[in-house]
């Protein structure tokens, strides 16, 4: 035990010396969570659309004016053929194509149905999904306005055979009352602040930890502390509660500037969340110092973390849903701590989860953590 | 002899390659025992296996009275080590350095302290002591790294190739500094190239192809190979030697 | 000793060169552990990206509440559990365990009928139904609220059909390019992209602070070796690692992830050796500066992987970001070589719609490489 206290002294003492990489590691960070969440908005809107309107009729005027009075559309082109506005897809100009074809009023009342055609370019596909959402709603709303108003008109209208269907009712029409909780204006920022800091806390703890570990190993100290009496245990715990500290560190300044700038305030409970911190910073120091065993170069470790962390980034559900990944990706993503550290900070932070709610992700990440730390401890020889 | 050190057919073989082969030998309490050798013929393996850092593939070795195999622990209370790198931390200062090494090795704060007054004194280095190890030249962080490896009085103290670069009035201080270690019962286990420091040593092995090719005191070894020199007996042994050094 | 005669300089000059290019290699290929995170990283990368990210949302978990359980709501659900938008988890009692099945992140969304649901449609004409969606990921909740709303419009459809007048607008919806909505369309370009750069300015700068920090990089400074060549000759094994990734990156596309290069081979080969020598400049700018590997590493990864993930415009559509950012994004070499990529391989086009993009990345290219030379030299004097 008393070896212990020596062994943090040495650790914090070179941790608090090093200039360089205490602005980079607490700086860094900062400058991570005040930029990303600003760019990082999937809200889509200002979607480039370019229409063909070959019917040049009221309605064809009156759909047109709806969608650009919508908000979520920029009118980039309005051709007088179909392919140029396909051309316009093409060359990035614009992110859909609509073509109002001709005869399109007159067709709609005569045969009481008619087409329109969209084009969307679905390489980029929240773009293509809400894109098409929201045209089909808009078309939606303004078929049913046309309806309306054509009912309206027949009632009130001359006679004829249209007037046999005057006094009939509208159809029956089920409406939808939706609402939408935890986040009700839809704010981005309460999605990504939370994942944002967790990658920021995990490039610390596991990469962080790898390097200093292999900083010995390149120097030699690290055979002094082979040859000394120090228990293999007691040299890792060493190693790995500085590195806690300062994720500890650097997750608390994340929040408050989570508040500060965001003004997000956990609903949840700063103990479920400290709590689920120090479980998750277990098992990425376990990798640190998996990898660490693995690595005799610090370029070897670089390489090793990076290589980690990238793929942590990208697949734990920050960017993209889990939902989404296909059945074996799930599995392996399920692996990772970030993906579950992640999931408990949104349902935290924005709904206010408890501990019983979160209880499968922390037993997910304790073992997990359990089991790189073995594997680095039963790695790491004192004795070759 | 009072062996603090006692090694039977101790051999470490990497694979096929035998590093090591049956090295059987014994030091004495208080001995200056040095272990010379080309560079690649074995003598960091044999150190190293001595030290506990290497498990060694068959023969038997005590230190210290405890076993190689089974007592690695204990074996590393009772030793110092120094290696070729001076091992220090760069980042932390003379008295920093001092005291983490005291601690490890189970001192007590107030003994750490005295030592470190002690330490300091004997090496004139009392003006450094808030100054960080990488900031001193070399020959005294050499010194200093040495001081440090017995800073826990242990019984035995194993040296890697320790004055490397340095300038011979360094090289002189340090051995002064091993011949007091010495006098105050340590015994120093040295391996080196320079053949001229074996003339510092009670007694000399000379590795050659990974086995022991000589082992006397350095008069003895003179006498034998009728040399002037130990770097002529070196020489003597080592021209035929497979394995040259790089 | 006798030495031959040169030729003259100019030959012994390139000797010389090719002598150090050799030891670069040899370098790099030795290094077993990097060298499989060089090749190994992207790779992976790309085929695990490619399988598995995706904006697609199907299947969300959703929880029905059915308070009416009439024909109606019967025929409702029987429409939702047929689309593959949705995946119904649960049948919940009563809507208060709703809270908690959210907490949990069980369930993304709930529909609720009321009570004489089916009633209030025959008789008035109108029923409401209700849809809680979790909003924590707004971009989904609007998404399936979406796809509950087309459901519901639908069946309004169907209902219409009886009446007459029911002016049904039927929009035709055509998915270009990527009809199936696969997330690899997009994702890979931008993998690609963030990849490249990242591995060819990390690999570069701690390749270049290793030598310094070793105390070789003086003995090649004391040579008569011009810094010119020092610089080409460290590029190089780089230049060509990234060379070899790319065409594995592209032949596994089209293998594993059915993304054939629709359009010219050779165009995008091209593009993405400028590309790459845009990287290495990076990396070697980042070289100068840094004392110690550590903080190359901790320089190009904290420094470039934040901007190049968001800045490149495959995670967040860059219109969508503050006028700032947008011009940031401008200077970030990945973000042309992403058009690049998706105009000439995604869509097949030629150089007439990449041109602007390629002067930009030579442009970059040329002023990098000649101000990271000059800070080079300036740093020898």
């Amino acid at each position: 035990m008393k070896t212990l206290v020596f062994l943090l002294e040495k650790e914090f003492r070179q941790l608090l010396r090093n200039r360089q990489l205490l602005r980079t590691l607490l700086l860094a960070p900062l400058i991570q969570l005040i930029l990303l969440p600003l760019a990082a908005d999937y809200s889509v809107k200002n979607i480039n659309i370019a229409v063909t309107d070959n019917d040049h009729s009221p309605s064809s005027q009156r759909l047109i004016a709806k969608i650009t009075a919508s908000g979520y559309f920029r009118l980039t082109g309005y051709t007088a053929s179909y392919p140029a506005a396909l051309k316009m897809v093409e060359q990035d100009k614009a992110d859909l194509a609509l073509q109002i074809p001709a005869h399109f009023e007159r067709d709609l009342v005569r045969e009481n149905t008619k087409q329109l055609y969209i084009a969307i370019n679905a390489i980029e596909g929240t773009k293509a999904n809400l894109g098409g959402a929201y045209l089909r709603s808009i078309i939606g709303d303004f078929n049913d306005d046309l309806r309306v108003q054509w009912n309206m008109m027949t009632e009130t209208g001359q006679g004829n055979a249209i007037s046999a269907s005057a006094g009939q009712d509208d159809p029956p029409q089920v409406s939808v009352a939706s609402s939408n909780w935890y986040n009700p204006f839809l704010n981005f920022h309460l999605y990504m602040v939370p994942a944002i800091l967790v990658t920021l806390v995990t490039a610390i703890a596991a990469m962080q930890s790898a390097f200093n570990i292999v900083q010995e190993k390149e120097s030699g100290t690290i055979e002094q502390i082979n040859v000394s009496p120090i228990k293999k245990h007691i040299f890792i715990i060493g190693k790995m509660i500085p590195f806690l500290a300062l994720g500890i560190l650097l997750f608390t300044m994340g929040l408050l500037v989570g508040r500060l700038l965001y003004g997000i305030v956990p609903v949840g409970s700063l103990l479920v969340l400290y709590v689920s911190l120090v479980v998750y910073l277990f098992a990425m120091l376990g990798l640190g110092l998996l990898l660490a065993t693995y690595s005799n170069t610090q370029m070897q470790a670089m390489s090793l973390s990076f290589f980690f962390i990238n793929i942590f980034n990208m697949m734990s559900g920050v960017f993209t849903s889990i939902d989404s990944m296909p059945g074996w990706a799930q599995a392996i993503v399920f692996t990772f701590p970030p993906s579950h550290f992640i999931k408990i900070m949104r349902t935290v932070v924005l709904k206010g989860s408890g501990f019983s709610d979160i209880m499968p992700e922390l037993w997910a990440m304790a073992a997990i953590g359990v089991f790189l730390n073995t594997w680095a401890v039963l790695n790491y020889r004192k004795t070759a | 002899m009072d062996a603090v050190i006692t090694t039977d057919k101790l051999t470490k073989k990497f694979g096929a390659f035998v590093a090591a082969s049956e090295l059987t030998f014994e030091v004495g309490k208080g001995e200056i025992f040095g272990f010379l050798g080309a560079n690649g013929a074995g003598k960091t393996t044999a150190m190293r296996m001595l030290c506990g850092l290497l498990t060694p593939s068959s023969g038997k070795a005590t230190i210290a009275g405890f076993d190689v195999y089974t007592q690695t622990e204990k074996i590393k209370k009772n030793i110092g080590y120094m290696s070729q790198k001076f091992s220090l931390y760069d980042d932390l200062t003379v008295s920093e350095n001092i005291r983490f090494y005291g601690g490890i090795y189970g001192m007590s704060r107030p003994a750490i302290k005295k030592k470190t007054g002690l330490l300091l004194e004997e090496l004139q280095l009392q003006s450094e002591t808030n100054t960080l190890v990488r900031e001193l030249p070399l020959g005294w962080k050499q010194k200093l790294s040495f001081s440090v490896s017995i800073v826990h009085d242990p019984e035995i103290v194993f040296l890697d190739e320790p004055t490397g670069g340095v300038d011979p009035v360094t090289r002189r201080q340090f051995w002064d500094l091993i011949y007091a270690a010495a006098d105050s019962g340590v015994t120093i286990f040295v391996t080196t190239h320079y053949m001229d420091e074996a003339e510092y040593c009670n007694r000399v092995s000379i590795m050659v192809d990974g086995v022991i090719a000589a082992l006397d005191t350095p008069a003895g070894l003179k006498q034998k190979y009728g040399s002037a020199s130990m770097e002529d007996v070196f020489y003597e042994l080592a021209r035929n030697a497979k394995r040259k050094g790089d | 000793m006798n030495w031959p005669e040169t030729r003259n300089v100019k030959e012994t000059n390139m000797r010389q060169l090719f002598t150090f290019i050799r030891k670069e290699f040899l370098q790099v290929l030795r290094d077993r552990k990097t060298l499989l995170m060089l090749f190994g990283l992207p790779i992976a990368q790309i085929v695990l990206f490619g399988f598995a990210l995706s904006n697609e949302i199907k299947d969300s978990r959703i929880a029905l509440v059915d308070y009416s359980k009439d024909a109606i709501t019967t025929r409702l659900i029987g429409k939702i559990e047929a689309s593959h938008y949705f995946d119904i988890r649960r049948s919940l009692a009563g809507a208060e365990q709703l809270n908690a099945a959210f907490k949990r992140g069980d369930i993304r969304m709930a529909v609720i009928f009321p009570q004489n649901f089916g009633d209030d449609l025959i008789h008035t004409g109108k029923a409401t139904l209700q849809v809680i969606a979790d909003a924590s990921d707004p971009n989904q909740a609007t998404t399936i609220t979406n796809y509950l709303e087309s459901i519901v419009t639908d069946y309004n459809a169907e209902l219409a059909k009886d009446a007459q007048q029911s002016l049904q607008i039927q929009p035709e919806v055509q998915m270009l390019y990527n009809p199936e909505l696969r997330g690899a369309p997009n994702f890979v370009p931008g993998v690609m992209a963030l990849v490249l750069m990242l591995v060819c300015t990390m690999m570069t700068s701690v390749a270049i602070v290793r030598e310094k920090e070793l105390g070789t990089m003086e003995i090649l400074l004391v040579s008569p070796f011009k810094p010119i060549y020092i610089i080409i000759a460290k590029l190089a094994p780089n230049l060509l690692i990234s060379i070899v990734n790319l065409f594995i990156i592209l032949v596994l596309s089209d293998v594993f992830l059915d993304l054939p290069v629709k359009g010219s081979v050779f165009l995008l080969v091209g593009c993405s050796i400028l590309f790459i020598l845009t990287c290495l400049s990076i990396g070697l700018l980042l070289s100068i500066n840094a004392k110690t590997q550590q903080a190359a590493m901790m320089g190009s990864l904290m420094g470039m992987m934040l901007p190049t993930m968001l800045l490149t415009g495959f995670l967040f559509p860059i219109e969508n970001m503050p006028v700032a950012l947008q011009v940031l994004a401008n200077l970030v070499p990945s973000r042309w070589y992403f058009i690049i990529i998706k105009q000439v391989m995604m869509k097949g086009l030629g150089f007439a719609s990449v041109w602007k993009e390629t002067l930009i990345l030579a442009g970059m290219c040329t002023l990098l490489f000649t101000i990271s030379l000059r800070n080079f030299k300036i740093r020898l004097q």
